[in-house]
């Protein structure tokens, strides 16, 4: 069943969007993460304007995250003060992306922008999730129990805030970064930011790992209903009815990859999700390597 | 009656041949389930004297939808990966232009005629001027004609109108999906040995109806309600699937 989109101006199929939407879900509940960084590169591939394309997963974004949150209120694992905290730089550093996004879609590198943005941080965060589940699969296996550094430097900046929820008393510049570079990346990117600010809230901030889901769940839904707002007023990009396509499926797919996900070990989980970051960032990059069939592309009159 | 017979044959033009068209309809609506559309361009030639000898009456049709600037970006390798360097705005180009002939193009307009009247496609779309940077110009304008003819927007359907007696035609054009809106101008033509010598123009009119006009003008004039309500029906279908899920497992 065709159905014409009516701000991208495509018709596309309706079964073809609710099984990508499904598709990703099921990955999002397996792996736990939002499936923005996986569903936007998707869209692109099958004929969704980029800006479309990241302008409305940042609205399906909200909606699949409001779900998660709720649940983790329910269990009390939201961190409501490091929340916003975090909110704060996500909002300033949504704003800039936003205008940095505009910017360069003026200049005709927006596409350009996205992909090397999607080839650099899926690539880090792909490399480096797939070493770290390696050596915990080899620790496991020789039976060492990891441990974690708990004082570093971000100990000594100033501003420091209790975060009782966390058991924290640290600064608020580390957080306030975090929020801002996500902020950043889910203006540009179309993602909610979950696979980076995750490891950032375990790694750099030292939050315990059951309130770090539920926390940037709670950041990510502010972050990308702001995004989503931005683009409506500036770009006039979001799509809604293709979000509710995408949203719908996503939302089956994902009740049912949790159940899958439960049925797996961590560690195994973790290497896959790295194996499939990585596959989506070397698909990405073969794309900017190889030199593309056809060199010309057609866009609006930007700027002005 | 003689007088009468002369005094008509003069008011007419040059080859006493007008045009009287029919469309299939003169208004594609996109709803929901648009996914492309063909109209019928069917029509008589009017004529108050006999069929005249010489040369055989030859008919053109374009559609062309609206026209609006565009911008052609090339990409170069630079710092070992691809990316847009050089861009040429093309003044003018239809988001669709159809031209459906009754024989070979070139047999049926002449050069001169395609150039007075914008019939061809290359002729239907206007570059004025490139940056002086750029050496290739004419290369953007082609790789715009070739990219809009892949996506089926660009067309030119020879011996596509069919035209029998030198009076009855009619032909078949296509729409793609992805149409933009707006109004999009038919033109007709008649030609011997490669002279117009009557044309008609008029046009159909391409809109979003329904749903998808609502959407879209809603987008457009008040963003901000268009945002709100964009999350709020998101948040509520995926509360809403979840739930029915969680629903569905008890």
């Amino acid at each position: 069943m065709q159905i014409y989109l009516p701000i991208a101006e495509v018709s596309v199929n309706a079964y073809l969007l609710l099984g990508l939407g499904g598709l990703v879900g099921i990955l999002s509940g397996m792996f736990g993460v939002g499936g923005g960084f996986l569903m936007t590169p998707l869209l692109f591939f099958i004929g969704i304007p980029p800006a479309v394309a990241v302008a409305t997963e940042a609205n399906q974004i909200v909606a699949s995250s409001f779900s998660g949150v709720l649940a983790h209120l329910k269990r009390k694992t939201v961190d409501l003060r490091m929340g916003c905290v975090l909110l704060v730089g996500g909002l300033i550093g949504a704003a800039l992306g936003v205008v940095v996004f505009n910017y360069l879609k003026a200049l005709g590198q927006v596409d350009l922008l996205v992909k090397l943005c999607y080839v650099v941080f899926l690539g880090v965060i792909g490399g480096l999730m797939f070493i770290e589940s390696l050596n915990a699969i080899r620790n496991t296996q020789k039976g060492k129990v990891p441990t974690r550094k708990k004082h570093n430097w971000i100990h000594k900046l100033p501003f420091k805030m209790r975060f009782r929820v966390s058991g924290l008393y640290i600064s608020v510049i580390p957080p306030v970064l975090v929020g801002l570079c996500v902020g950043v990346l889910a203006a540009i990117m179309g993602v909610g930011g979950g696979f980076i600010m995750v490891p950032a809230m375990i790694y750099l901030l030292g939050m315990p790992t059951k309130v770090v889901v539920g926390t940037s769940l709670f950041q990510i839904i502010f972050v990308t209903g702001f995004t989503t707002m931005l683009h409506a007023t500036t770009n006039f990009t979001v799509d809604v009815v293709l979000a509710v396509l995408l949203l719908v499926g996503g939302v089956i797919g994902a009740q049912i990859g949790t159940r899958i996900g439960v049925k797996m070990k961590a560690e195994q989980l973790r290497i896959l999700l790295a194996i499939m970051v990585l596959a989506v960032c070397g698909k990405l990059a073969f794309d900017l390597l190889v030199m593309p069939s056809e060199l010309y592309s057609v866009g609006a009159v930007g700027g002005h | 009656m003689r007088w009468f017979a002369v005094f008509l044959f003069m008011a007419l033009p040059a080859w006493g041949e007008s045009v009287v068209l029919g469309l299939s309809q003169d208004e594609i609506a996109i709803t929901t389930s648009f996914d492309g559309s063909e109209i019928l361009v069917f029509g008589a030639v009017k004529r108050e004297v006999p069929v005249p000898d010489g040369p055989e009456l030859e008919v053109i049709i374009t559609v062309a939808g609206p026209s609006v600037p565009v911008m052609v970006r090339r990409k170069d390798k630079r710092l070992g990966i691809w990316v847009n360097t050089d861009a040429v705005e093309v003044d003018r180009a239809p988001s669709f232009y159809a031209v459906a002939t009754s024989g070979l193009l070139r047999d049926v307009l002449s050069d001169t005629e395609d150039l007075r009247y914008k019939i061809s496609v290359p002729r239907a779309i206007r570059s004025v001027g490139a940056p002086m940077t750029i050496t290739d110009a004419p290369s953007f304008t082609e790789a715009l004609i070739r990219i809009r003819s892949d996506a089926s927007l660009y067309q030119l359907q020879e011996n596509h109108v069919a035209v029998d007696e030198q009076t009855l035609f009619r032909a078949r054009i296509e729409l793609p999906a992805a149409l933009t809106e707006g109004a999009y101008a038919t033109r007709i033509f008649l030609t011997r040995d490669g002279q117009v010598v009557s044309n008609y123009e008029t046009s159909i009119d391409v809109r979003k109806v329904g749903l998808e006009r609502w959407l879209f003008s809603l987008s457009r004039q008040q963003p901000i309600i268009y945002g709100l309500m964009s999350l709020a029906i998101a948040i509520f279908a995926g509360w809403g699937a979840s739930a029915a899920f969680s629903l569905l497992r008890n």
